[in-house]
């Protein structure tokens, strides 16, 4: 296994001699994408004509489908199968797998036991999708149902605690807040939300004998193809899985739905490509959702604003047969000192759609509650609410004592502050009017979590001198084909376009997909060892070759750059070498594993986001003016990728903090919002003047490149500026996000 | 159901279900897939497309009203290799991430720079009487019919500026 001590070295990537690391080239599939010529799963080119999947859901929350009447619907024009649960074709059992090396196990649709409002019951296939569509309308099912647990809030005595986990102590917590000469204890909600992909899931699925091909909408190949795998009970080996754009994933789209499946089944069952896609409605309730949390902050601090006690203690919520645990107390292990601690989680089971991962887990939810807490116990200490947190800035990890790998917390909110005119702000709240709105400043720190994942890549060399990278990587829009480019470009030391890359599928070498912002680390730096080994295999080929004018050279002494193999001042192109000693092309593959070392530290990227709003007094509505970000975030390997998605990031905080959640109908079990009008995603008009910056940092602890993830960091404590800057704004302290014009208000003083 | 449009300057004739929206038309029954589907709804603005100039949402649209119309879709906006400068504006400034809803954010321009210049108010407006200009707030409230959940609204903002708005 490697050490992070072997990072530290001067690579390609560190030297940047072409400079392409950093650089804002314009995205890689760019031209495909703003000619809508990017095929995504739903309008990929099948071998022959595709019929049309048409899904039906359960309007009941649990209990069974007692009995389904599809005569009508199989009458109907152009209709091919009508599938319920008492028909479908036998499946591998939920989890089971047959294949010992599966990542993940079977998941099969169309079950007859309900467990959630939503679940598909019902699938129809015809040769048209207004004809599948017209002729699920026409199926008749009976359900025996059962009481079901819906509402999160009614079920907290059923809370407890996630299996496998324990509550973190350090010192006497208990001891230490009652101790305490100033203290704060109060409870923020974070709400439920939906992903709101623009893609919704689907899936274009045909055979070729015994073997599939699926193109499908997911964020990690391997999960999807081995879930395939096991739900139809054939050898991975028989399954090809390719998602080579993807409209959007945020987690959302992390496993394998049953577009997947029932393509895949109804393919194989008609001979014929068959082609399925989740509606609006469907994606609300049948995918996964950021799940509601309940959070206690307890803050213990000494006048100075030293903190003595520290808690943290969630309690949140997922679907019965599929635990999960928003884990929104995590981030906070290690943000601030304090030597007495407690964090922890408790989970409620409920009868609704299956809880799951969605951009920044853990941190999005979380931070809404200790950030606004300390602006809280800023203002009770008579303190600014970033000398509190500087005040509290940990040496080394606050729970863990490790050293940190790179923290620039305090240059992230220090830098910010200056840029933003933090100076401006009045602390005490209602002081600034701007015509009819009361206007406020707030700020928030931001930490998220950095990973490293296996991986490997594969990179060949044809005698043309293209440069073809291969991963089964996805790009959800995070710019994963671009960085690739540039890394693969650089290492190789050959213009950008030279390069190809080739992503999402499965048959090539293995990545573990796009979430938990590890991507571009953890694909890249697989990519970057393939470059390196081709960087070898080729100075060998030069060295070997006695026309070549390396021949016999020292390889140590080779270099790359300017499309160019080179000692001292002899050179030649690339592609003169391969298309003379290896006119076939060169293939190598390289891989990265975590070091053995790595979790010696604490390592995690950083932020700081400041915020100004408007607070209208008479109708409660808060429009954001101004909000400004500082990150730090190892390496970054293209400004304008990076940036977009760090402010992507800021605007989904701008979401939570004022528009969007969504609740359960206590009758049906259903969202109360189950489309785009009803869930408010920000829409352009929200958005004003908001921009963001990187510091400059090299994290060797994280990788080969320094680098760290980006799409995630954005989000994390975005909201709990902007609540925080509507109560400077207005003097409305809002725990229940989002902060919308009834609840501020309600809380106007 | 017979029904004949022309479609990026091409005629074209259909024999349509008469259920079908222009959409589906668009991308199942032509071939043409730039027009996304982002909700079937008119909520999400993913498959906008220009018809006799002015933008729609196709999915809210039967194909078969469409008789002897001109539309116009993403994929028939750029001349030959040659993008459109709004096309290359959303490119230069990375205005989108993952695509999806891009070709109805780029069709949804070209249809609001041209009902800025036909003199179109929006709710923004301060002065009906004045000529419209194309302020940031004009355009962020023009083109919130439009959703991007990768959330590239300021680089949006700044394509579309580069492209035809002003500061």
């Amino acid at each position: 296994m490697s050490s992070v001590k072997d990072w530290a070295a001067p690579t390609p990537i560190s030297e940047n001699r072409s400079g392409l690391i950093g650089k804002g080239v314009d995205r890689y599939e760019g031209r495909l994408k703003v000619t809508g010529t990017a095929p995504f799963a739903y309008e990929v080119e099948a071998p022959s004509p595709p019929a049309y999947g048409v899904l039906i859901a359960s309007p009941i929350a649990k209990g069974q489908v007692a009995s389904a009447d599809i005569s009508a619907a199989q009458a109907a024009p152009g209709v091919r199968l009508v599938w319920t649960p008492h028909n479908v074709p036998a499946q591998g059992e939920r989890g089971a797998k047959i294949n010992p090396r599966s990542q993940r196990g079977a998941n099969p649709a169309l079950a007859a036991r309900i467990e959630h409002f939503g679940q598909h019951v019902g699938f129809v296939v015809a040769d048209t999708l207004e004809n599948a569509k017209a002729a699920a309308a026409l199926v008749r099912f009976d359900y025996a149902a059962e009481p079901a647990d819906l509402i999160f809030e009614d079920n907290f005595a059923q809370a407890e605690q996630p299996e496998g986990e324990e509550d973190v102590r350090v010192g006497d917590f208990e001891a230490a807040f009652a101790g305490a000469p100033v203290r704060l204890d109060e409870t923020y909600v974070s709400p439920l939300q939906n992903h709101a992909q623009m893609e919704p899931c689907a899936t274009t699925a045909w055979w070729e004998g015994d073997n599939v091909t699926v193109h499908t909408s997911i964020q990690m190949v391997k999960g999807g193809q081995h879930t395939l795998a096991e739900t139809l009970m054939i050898p991975s080996t028989q399954v090809r899985l390719i998602t080579r754009y993807i409209g959007g994933g945020f987690g959302g789209k992390g496993q394998a739905y049953d577009d997947l499946t029932l393509a895949a089944l109804a393919a194989r069952e008609l001979g014929q490509p068959v082609k399925v896609a989740y509606t609006r409605q469907q994606m609300f309730q049948a995918t996964i959702h950021r799940p509601a949390v309940h959070m206690r902050v307890r803050l213990g601090a000494q006048p100075d604003g030293r903190l003595d006690a520290f808690a943290l203690e969630a309690v949140t919520h997922c679907r019965r047969e599929a635990p999960f645990t928003e884990h929104a107390a995590n981030f906070a292990r290690s943000l601030y000192a304090a030597p007495n601690r407690l964090t922890g989680h408790r989970l409620v089971k409920l009868d609704i759609p299956a809880a799951g991962a969605m951009r920044a887990p853990g941190e999005a939810s979380g931070m809404l509650s200790l950030e606004c807490a300390m602006d809280e116990l800023a203002e009770q200490l008579g303190m600014d609410p970033i000398a509190l947190r500087l005040r509290n800035e940990p040496e080394t990890d606050p729970e863990t004592g490790k050293p940190f790998s790179t923290r620039q917390l305090v240059r992230c909110m220090t830098e910010g502050a200056q840029r933003f005119g933090w100076d401006r702000r009045n602390p005490k709240p209602g002081q600034v009017r701007d015509g009819r709105w009361l206007v406020g400043l707030g700020m928030a720190a931001a930490i998220r979590g950095n990973f490293l994942l296996p991986a490997k890549a594969g990179v060949r060399i044809d005698a043309d001198g293209t440069i073809t990278l291969r991963q089964g990587m996805t790009d959800i829009g995070t710019g994963t084909y671009t960085i690739l480019a540039q890394i693969t470009a650089e290492t190789l030391g050959v213009p950008l376009a030279q390069v190809k890359v080739e992503l999402g599928d499965s048959d090539f070498p293995p990545a573990p997909g796009s979430g938990g912002q590890f991507g571009a680390a953890t694909a890249g730096s697989a990519a970057f060892a393939a470059g390196m080994n081709l960087r070898k295999a080729l100075a060998e080929l030069a060295i070997g070759d006695p026309n070549s004018p390396l021949y016999g050279d020292d390889p140590e002494l080779v270099t790359f750059g300017g499309g160019n193999i080179a000692v001292d001042n002899r050179a030649e192109p690339l592609e003169r070498l391969v298309a003379r000693a290896a006119p076939e092309g060169v293939y190598v593959e390289g891989s990265i594993t975590p070091a053995a070392d790595a979790r010696d530290y604490s390592q995690h990227t950083y932020g700081a986001h400041f915020a100004e709003v408007g607070v209208d007094p008479d109708t409660g509505e808060v429009r954001l003016r101004r909000m400004f970000g500082v990150f730090a975030a190892g390496r970054i390997l293209n400004a304008k990728t990076a940036m977009s998605q760090i402010t992507g990031g800021m605007i989904w905080g701008v979401g939570t903090a004022l528009h969007e959640y969504n609740e359960v109908d206590p009758r049906y079990g259903s969202f109360i919002a189950q489309d785009l009008a009803g869930y408010h995603v920000p829409a352009h008009a929200d958005i004003v003047d908001l921009s963001a910056m990187f510091l400059d940092e090299v994290d060797d602890k994280a990788n080969p490149m320094g680098i760290k993830g980006v799409g995630e960091l954005g989000i994390a404590g975005a909201g709990a500026a902007i609540a925080n800057a509507v109560y400077n704004a207005c003097g409305a302290r809002i725990r229940e996000y989002p902060l919308t014009p009834e609840k501020v208000l309600a809380a106007l003083p | 159901m017979k029904t004949s449009f022309k479609l990026n300057g091409q005629a074209a004739s259909l024999d349509l279900d008469p259920r079908t929206t222009l959409l589906d038309a668009l991308r199942e029954n032509l071939g043409l897939k730039g027009s996304k589907k982002g909700c079937d709804h008119g909520q999400c603005g993913a498959c906008t497309v220009l018809v006799n100039g002015r933008r729609i949402n196709a999915c809210l649209s039967l194909a078969v009203t469409h008789e002897g119309d001109e539309i116009t879709t993403i994929e028939g906006l750029a001349q030959g290799e040659a993008l459109h400068p709004v096309q290359a504006a959303f490119l230069e400034q990375d205005a989108f991430q993952c695509g999806y809803c891009t070709p109805g954010q780029i069709c949804s321009t070209v249809g609001m720079l041209q009902e800025a210049a036909d003199g179109w108010a929006s709710l923004v407006t301060d002065d009906l009487t004045a000529d419209t200009v194309l302020t940031d707030a004009e355009i962020r409230e023009r083109m919130s019919g439009n959703l991007c959940r990768c959330s590239a609204y300021p680089q949006i903002l700044a394509a579309i500026r580069s492209a035809g708005g002003v500061a």
